[in-house]
């Protein structure tokens, strides 16, 4: 398996046609090249993370500054996130536009990914978090835009899925 | 010391600053004071308050940003002092009240009572390279204005009294403290400060 040069690419500059120019996030192998595009863009804003709740809280200050902000994280660091998604963005009505890498899911071959990758998106209904899969190149950036545009009118988190389609080639 | 004299020592500075504070009796007591509509009260997800302030800093670098925290608070989101310290917002003031207690649930002892754990210690460990450690309200009073003045980020760590409020409650909804700071700060780039 190899992540996805090309689509990284993609991804990123479709991020970057939503008018976003800052994220937080915490690497991962699948966001590895996206976040090496992002932190060496001197147009882009990275901030990394110690633990994704971090991030939820980074992108609430950022939405108060007013600077569109985007989340990029591994399904379990949604997971570990939780309470920040609950207890701020939505007790608070806060935006949270969250590319999610879908690990753990079909295909996976690697047993410590899949608990969280069967649960993520029964989570992700429970939490009532709107959802939707990126698997095809030629549609992420629309995905994208509309994940943020959605975002910021409904004044709560949406996730797109980043599916292994999309991130291996 | 009491946070709430702290906090009232600072609150004639505190008409621009953006303030972001931690939930219950330091909420409490500096909504007590007076709102104003720079002030944003994080009442639940403990450990995020400092993040807020983070994101906030780095997006908003003219501007002052001082976050209230505590030490069960913290204990949450230790990590955020390695993040802090690796981003170094200039304009960043992260006061946390430790009064070695979780008060606001019941005055449960917390990790820090008794000195056992070292929350100016664990700031510095991770990078913070201004950090300040105070129990008296003078030192504390120096040390506000000395963050005040420094173009860099800084950690007080203030050893407080477990007392609090006696009454809670604020005539401002989440959402509406929320949408309000948030509008000061936009007000804020077209230059006409606080929105009624």
């Amino acid at each position: 398996m190899t992540v996805s040069y090309d689509n990284s690419k993609t991804i990123f500059e479709g991020i970057k046609a939503a008018g976003i120019r800052s994220a937080s996030a915490l690497p991962e192998t699948w966001l590895g090249l996206l976040l090496q595009r992002a932190e060496d863009d001197p147009d882009f804003d990275l901030v990394q993370v110690a633990k994704e709740e971090e991030a939820i809280g980074i992108a609430a200050g950022a939405h108060f500054a007013g600077t569109p902000h985007v989340l990029l994280m591994q399904n379990h660091g949604f997971l570990a996130a939780i309470n920040g998604i609950v207890s701020l963005a939505q007790l608070y009505g806060l935006p949270l536009c969250m590319l999610i890498a879908f690990r753990g899911h079909w295909g996976e071959p690697y047993p410590w990914h899949t608990r969280g990758g069967i649960v993520t998106e029964e989570v992700l209904r429970a939490l009532g978090i709107p959802f939707e899969y990126a698997r095809d190149p030629n549609q992420v950036a629309r995905q994208i835009r509309e994940a943020w545009t959605f975002s910021q009118s409904s004044l709560s988190p949406v996730a797109l899925l980043l599916t292994r389609e999309l991130m291996e080639d | 010391m009491e946070r709430a004299r702290c906090i009232e020592m600072m609150y004639p500075e505190l008409e621009e600053p953006l303030v972001v504070t931690i939930m219950g009796a330091a909420a409490q007591e500096l909504y007590n004071l007076g709102h104003r509509e720079n002030f944003f009260y994080l009442q639940h997800a403990m450990g995020l308050a400092s993040s807020v302030g983070l994101g906030l800093a780095l997006h908003r670098p003219a501007e002052r940003v001082i976050v209230f925290d505590g030490d069960g608070s913290v204990m949450m989101n230790l990590g955020t002092f390695a993040t802090l310290a690796r981003y170094r917002p200039k304009n960043l003031i992260h006061i946390v009240f430790d009064n070695g207690s979780l008060l606001s649930t019941g005055g449960f002892d917390s990790q820090t009572t008794s000195g056992i754990t070292d929350i100016a210690a664990i700031a510095r460990g991770a990078g913070v390279q201004e950090v300040v450690s105070v129990s008296d309200p003078v030192a504390f009073g120096e040390a506000f204005v000395a963050a005040m003045e420094r173009d860099d980020l800084s950690v007080i760590v203030a050893k407080v009294s477990a007392v609090g409020p006696e009454v809670y409650g604020m005539d401002l909804q989440l959402r509406e403290n929320a949408f309000r700071f948030r509008r000061h700060i936009q007000g804020l780039d077209r230059g006409v400060g606080a929105t009624p």
